[in-house]
């Protein structure tokens, strides 16, 4: 059990002509541990995940999976871990059960189907056909499915994108379960609180590198104040620039400008906004909109990148 | 435990196939009601007289050249000379008389094989009733052979068409459908045996092929009265060999194939040649001998061969030789490509 749940090392993939999708990246998961791969659409999240999965064959580096090379034991790992893919469609004329049961069978051994429906919370449509769940409930079944071997290791990639909130929060509390079961985790997600909610370390990945590594609490942390505030100023004339912010106001350990809105990071808000409001006035400008709110791992995100995790720069 | 997989892998393929009604109607129905509609047009209730256009410039001389053709294989019309260009070409009579000074004249189509029947027997119709004696006297005795008929030789072929078809979207439109769906990457992400796959895959073809051969036949046996002089063992014996080696083909169809309109287009671009040239609906012999060579090569052209010669001549699997070598060797050498080519994502 020494050995972590999880190992890559300086994993490379590239896809001609000369696409590198994942460029270097390691990473080490104990077991027990739920851990996110963050980033935004294309940052080389689910290349990863395939790779670690065995579905890919990386172009050169190492992975290793419960201590074992997919090259040597490539059935028996399968027996060992659970997957959701993005984008499977199961198909639609078999019941929830069937599905279930179907998956069931090509493990040794593993849940009863109507147990792991149960888990996801999905036993009373246990006899509806797939084609006839919401979206929501085909994502539980399709993690129902990656459930059933009762696996030691379970990786989910993106399992609510594309959901409604209600929808993601029931997800979540799936998710959460598992790892209070003691699972190893590895989910992906462009939803910086889906990682929040959910992981005991996120690695933030742009551009197939790691480029922050912890849990979520250090990373928000290490931005220097855990407090951000929204600033929008009345008027067509753009915020004032990033050393008007620091100079000017108390408090302030980081700023930027994104778009028409300040986004300045604190750690004591009752000191910072009273300058803030001088500084403003000051300016000649004054305020059309002010929100406090905690930092977020969109806000590492951006300081890291100089781009939101939603899309490109604003 | 071992086979576990598989049963609930046959189970799943079964349960697509079944809860989808327009393939019940397009794998069972359709054939059925093809047969029913051929049947229909092609029926024969004893042999059809010829028709016979008869033209004259007089209505006595018309109403005379009629009494001397008349005779229970030759039907009559009659019609002025004034009709006679007028009509076309494009008449319902095989034959038309025109009478002329100190005789008949002829006119058909010498391309249409009833045509030159029926001056044969108008012809001689007319040159009895005008005294010619035959030198030698001739009886006429009915020999009707079983299977004869345009729809016993039909009924093999649309069965041999059924087979080609129904393995070809079983197998390829099946797999690539799944290739779309993700579902193959999924699977190939959990402990399954491959092999177990495409053996449940082959596996649901074969059930279902059970029940389309059972179904023509019994269609056509009851409803058709069509003899069935082969023993049973090899007609199923080549339905199944037919049918591994059309869904070989059919699995290297459907081997990397990303897309239904590529995966249909292929299909269509292997179906519609064997349709035409396979000798379905009419028989391969009528392709110039320079092509022989290459339709006989074609599995459907030696399915329908050999479901013909078993079915309505009674021969065996072994006399079939011709058949059982050519579909085999369609089956390995497609599915040998199939198994290096194939893509699971």
């Amino acid at each position: 059990m020494d050995s972590p749940a999880l190992l890559c090392e300086s994993l490379v993939k590239v896809y001609p002509p000369d696409v590198r999708a994942v460029d270097g990246l390691d990473l080490e998961v104990p077991r027990g541990e739920c851990f996110g791969l963050l980033g935004p659409n294309g940052a080389g999240k689910t290349t990863t995940v395939e790779i670690c999965e065995g579905l890919l064959e990386p172009t050169s580096g190492r992975v290793e999976i419960l201590g074992r090379r997919w090259a040597d034991a490539g059935r028996a790992l399968r027996l060992r871990i659970g997957v959701s893919l993005q984008e499977t469609r199961l198909p639609e004329k078999a019941s929830a059960l069937e599905t279930a049961r179907l998956f069931r069978s090509f493990y040794d051994d593993g849940l009863e189907p109507l147990e792991v429906l149960r888990e996801v919370g999905l036993e009373s449509k246990a006899d509806a056909w797939v084609g006839k769940l919401s979206g929501g409930q085909k994502r539980r079944l399709e993690i129902a499915c990656a459930l059933v071997g009762r696996p030691e290791l379970l990786f989910l990639d993106e399992p609510t994108t594309g959901l409604d909130p209600q929808a993601r929060r029931q997800l979540w509390e799936v998710i959460r379960r598992l790892r209070a079961e003691g699972r190893t985790v590895l989910l992906t997600t462009h939803y910086m609180d889906e990682a929040e909610q959910l992981c005991d370390r996120v690695a933030i990945i742009d551009k197939g590198r790691v480029i922050a590594l912890g849990s979520p609490e250090e990373l928000i942390g290490a931005l220097g104040g855990d407090r951000v505030l929204e600033v929008v100023l009345d008027g067509p004339a753009p915020p004032p620039d990033e050393s008007f912010w620091r100079e000017r106001v108390q408090d302030v350990c980081e700023a930027r400008v994104d778009g028409d809105r300040a986004l300045l990071s604190v750690n004591r808000p009752h000191i910072a906004i009273p300058s803030l409001l001088e500084a403003i006035a000051a300016a000649g400008r004054s305020l059309e909109d002010l929100k406090t709110r905690h930092a977020t791992l969109e806000d590492v995100f951006l300081k890291l990148t100089g781009r939101t995790l939603e899309g490109e720069s604003r | 435990m071992r086979w576990q997989a598989f049963r609930e892998l046959l189970l799943d393929r079964l349960r697509q196939f079944h809860r989808e009604p327009e393939v019940i109607f397009w794998v069972y129905l359709f054939p059925l009601l093809l047969i029913a509609g051929l049947g229909v047009a092609f029926s024969e209730d004893g042999p059809k007289p010829v028709l016979v256009r008869v033209v004259a410039d007089s209505p006595e001389r018309t109403a005379e050249l009629a009494r001397q053709l008349a005779s229970p294989e030759i039907e009559t019309e009659t019609a002025g000379l004034d009709q006679l260009d007028r009509a076309g070409m494009g008449g319902r009579w095989d034959l038309t008389i025109v009478a002329r000074d100190g005789g008949v004249e002829y006119r058909l189509d010498p391309q249409q094989p009833e045509s030159r029947l029926a001056r044969e027997l108008a012809d001689r119709a007319l040159q009895q009733s005008q005294g010619r004696v035959d030198p030698v006297s001739t009886t006429t005795v009915a020999e009707v052979r079983p299977g004869s008929r345009y729809i016993d030789w039909v009924i093999p072929g649309l069965l041999g068409l059924n087979i080609l078809g129904s393995s070809m979207w079983g197998v390829g439109f099946t797999l690539v459908d799944l290739r779309i769906r993700k579902v193959l990457k999924r699977l190939s992400a959990t402990p399954m045996r491959h092999g177990d796959f495409l053996l449940a895959l082959l596996a649901s073809r074969m059930l279902f092929l059970a029940l389309e051969v059972v179904a023509i036949l019994a269609f056509g046996r009851l409803v058709f009265h069509m003899p069935i002089v082969g023993d049973p063992l090899s007609i199923a014996g080549l339905c199944f060999l037919g049918a591994c080696s059309f869904s070989a083909i059919s699995l290297l169809t459907g081997a990397r194939a990303d897309k239904l309109e590529t995966v249909t287009g292929l299909m269509n671009a292997i179906q519609v040649p064997m349709w035409i040239a396979s000798g379905v609906f009419f028989s391969a012999d009528r392709f110039p001998p320079v092509v022989q060579p290459l339709i006989q090569l074609l599995p459907l052209t030696q399915l329908n061969n050999g479901l013909r010669a078993i079915l309505l001549e009674g021969h065996n699997l072994l006399d079939e030789a011709a058949a059982v070598g050519v579909l085999s060797a369609w089956g390995i050498v497609c599915f040998a490509a199939a198994l290096r080519l194939f893509r699971w994502q």
